[in-house]
């Protein structure tokens, strides 16, 4: 499958005069084949939002390649942005102007029929409220609203940064099914969000960033099925045989944490492993389940972000990859 | 093409810019009516109510003159101390001779139209280019403080395009209401000059001269329509410019001429901008520098002088268009846009 966006590489340092310097990516790499969704992940300020505006020419990088749709950006954006549409983190429209004219102004700068302006009106929903201004929109009707502005080219690829910011559930489940229609439509999506549980159901593959670098990336199950720590639960026929089972399995240098009626174990590569470990020791195992992990605990286990009792994470303190593996305490965060 | 007309469209919907034009349209058509109703045409009955206030003065000079050489000859008479108040001899106390009171003095104003329809063109003029620096500076500063010329940018990526565009839409804009208002200008006032005072030797090349000034009028509203908003684009908000003319105003001209006149340097209005401006509109302005002494063979003393031209004036605001307009178009170029 051909790629449709690629990034190698990418450097972006913000320099301030009083602050010094903040390398906001630092060599990111990120690849996405046609007719995906796909799904780009990271902490706060691990450089998301930075990654979608270079690759859309908004930002300078300070090294690296890129490509969208096979040709080099951001040389190449002229020819291109009339294939991408992209809305960056909660865009802002002129207070004053209707959806509809903000749309028909944008359709006229990129050679889009008028016609186009209701299709995607009608499309996020926005159809009967369209010619009020957006001075009065709630914020999911402005986020439907910069939906329908990326939508109004009918791109070849669809870069949305949080577009489920400030929908109401019944829009997530919406801008979902929308999603998926569009990826079986051909175009190809990529998706940026926190809320994991969207991600995982509606993602083919992923793209995890921390601290500017990738942590992790491919399919979703593949992603889970690397960092599934390989998690089981086992319960026996008798519950009293439990403590010689925890003995036996530790002595085969299984991780085991014992429970009222059924052990966890940690580590195991074979589930079937166990199960013939115990069999030589006359024990007989009733259930043995590996536990699913969801991308939410892949995601706080990639970035080192899984909250931790008594202490307040800052923000930039996640996973640094290709560094010293522990995380980066740098800058404050709320209140510091 | 359709990058420039969207621009036109989006200039033409927005309030403010409307609202500012129809403002100054209004301060424009105000100025007219004013001067409509304060002048007069002069015809012999003007003259003839001239000439009875003329004699009316004198007479009343007369009587006056009379009272004080009467009240003169009594205190001499009583010998009474005047501290002064009466010249030694009494009969030089004279009304001034009827000839000196003129009747011209006491006709009502009048609108010549070959002498001073010129003076309006800079109120024109002056007008115009503020709503156009407002105008232009709203039109980009509210773009790129809303967020809109990032979402324009992900539409057309080629950011001088979009830039030199957008001012293109906008002077053209401005260009649309000001040619039809100077025509109306001119119009107006010859009405004015028609109904309300003379509109003789008006020759042709009165006329030639007339529209070189209004054209130069028109190129000033376009000079400050670009700098406001060249000046909001490089600020990347609409405060931005005024409040940069507001400092460079305020702080660089006003306290420069305090400055200037308290270091009590020779001709100080050459350094300040509103000279430019009256020297681009009115082809020179002759600065005098009082303190000094050019002898003429009469034996006079006249003050020493410096022309400044509306040439230098075209350098200067030329200059200033470059810098300014040159110093946002390589920003636009190189910024990051967050
Ligand atoms: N204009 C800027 N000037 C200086 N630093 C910036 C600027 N924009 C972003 N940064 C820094 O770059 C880093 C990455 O920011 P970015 O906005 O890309 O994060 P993000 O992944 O989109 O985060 P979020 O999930 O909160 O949206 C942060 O540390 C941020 O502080
Ligand atoms: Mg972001």
């Amino acid at each position: 499958m051909p790629a449709v966006l690629e990034i190698e590489g990418l450097r972006k340092t913000y320099k301030s005069r009083r602050r010094g310097t903040r390398n906001a990516l630092d060599g990111f790499d990120m690849r996405v084949d046609a007719g995906q969704v796909h799904g780009f992940l990271g902490p706060n300020g691990s450089g998301k939002t930075t990654t979608l505006r270079t690759l859309l020419g908004l930002i300078r990088p300070d090294g690296g390649r890129m490509t969208l749709l096979g040709h080099e950006v951001p040389d190449a954006l002229p020819t291109v942005a009339g294939q991408v549409g992209a809305i960056v983190e909660s865009p802002q429209f002129f207070p004053h102007f209707s959806a509809r004219d903000t749309l028909s102004l944008l359709a006229g700068a990129g050679e889009v029929p008028a016609t186009r302006v209701d299709e995607v009106l009608e499309l996020v929903g926005l159809r009967d409220r369209a010619g009020e201004r957006v001075k009065t929109y709630s914020l999911g009707m402005k986020q439907r609203l910069a939906v329908a502005s990326a939508l109004l080219k009918n791109p070849k690829l669809l870069i949305l940064d949080e577009p489920a910011n400030g929908l109401d559930p019944g829009g997530i489940r919406e801008m979902r099914t929308l999603m998926r229609t569009l990826a079986e439509s051909g175009m190809t999506v990529v998706l940026s969000s926190h809320i994991l549980g969207e991600i995982q159901l509606i993602c083919d593959s992923v793209t995890i960033i921390s601290l500017g670098r990738r942590v992790a990336f491919g399919p979703v199950d593949e992603v889970l099925a690397q960092h599934s720590s390989g998690a089981v639960r086992v319960r026996l026929e008798a519950v009293s045989d439990l403590p010689a089972a925890t003995d036996a399995l530790t002595r085969a240098g299984i991780l085991v944490t014992g429970h009222p009626d059924h052990l966890m174990l940690a580590g195991v590569d074979k589930p079937a492993s166990v199960t013939r470990l115990l069999a030589e020791h006359n024990l007989y195992v009733s259930e043995l389940a590996p536990i699913a992990v969801d991308l939410e605990s892949v995601f706080l286990e990639l970035t080192a972000t899984a909250p931790v009792p008594g202490q307040h994470r800052q923000v930039d303190e996640s996973m640094k990859v290709g560094g010293t593996g522990q995380p980066g305490a740098t800058g404050g965060g709320w209140g510091a | 093409m359709s990058l420039f007309r969207t621009e036109l469209r989006r200039l033409t919907k927005r309030r403010f810019t409307r609202y500012m034009t129809l403002l100054g349209l209004l301060v424009l058509a105000a100025v007219v009516v004013g001067v409509f109703f304060t002048n007069q045409k002069i015809g012999a009955d003007q003259l003839a109510r001239a000439e009875r206030q003329a004699d009316q003065q004198y007479q009343d000079q007369v009587r006056w003159s009379e009272q004080e050489r009467a009240a003169c000859e009594q205190a001499k008479k009583a010998g009474t101390a005047t501290d002064g108040r009466f010249p030694d001899d009494c009969s030089v106390i004279t009304p001034p001779p009827r000839e000196q009171i003129e009747a011209e003095w006491f006709l009502p104003s009048t609108f010549n139209f070959r002498e001073t329809f010129d003076e309006t063109l800079i109120p024109f003029a002056a007008i115009l280019g503020l709503v156009g620096f407002v105008v232009g500076a709203s039109f980009v500063g509210a773009e790129w403080s809303n967020g809109g010329m990032m979402n324009l940018l992900l539409w057309r990526p080629n950011r001088l395009t979009v830039l030199v565009t957008k001012l293109a839409a906008l002077l053209t804009g401005i260009l649309a209401v000001t040619l039809p208002a100077a025509v109306l200008w001119f119009a107006g006032f010859w009405a004015i000059a028609t109904f309300r005072g003379s509109t003789e030797k008006v020759t042709s090349g009165v006329w030639q001269s007339l529209a070189l000034t209004g054209l130069r009028g028109v190129v000033l509203v376009l000079v400050l329509t670009t700098i406001g908003f060249a000046l909001a684009s490089l600020g990347r908000h609409t405060a931005m410019a005024l409040g940069g003319v507001v400092a460079v105003m305020v702080v660089g001209q006003f306290g420069l001429g305090i400055l200037l006149s308290m270091a009590s340097v020779k001709f100080a209005e050459a350094w300040l901008l509103p000279t430019y401006v009256m020297a681009w509109m009115t082809k020179t302005v002759t600065l005098q520098n009082w303190d000094s002494c050019n002898a003429t063979y009469y034996g006079e003393c006249k003050p020493e002088t410096v022309d400044i031209t509306w040439q230098q004036s075209s350098v200067l605001l030329s200059v200033g268009v470059v810098v300014i307009l040159g110093a946002s178009l390589w920003a636009m170029r190189r910024r990051d846009i967050t």
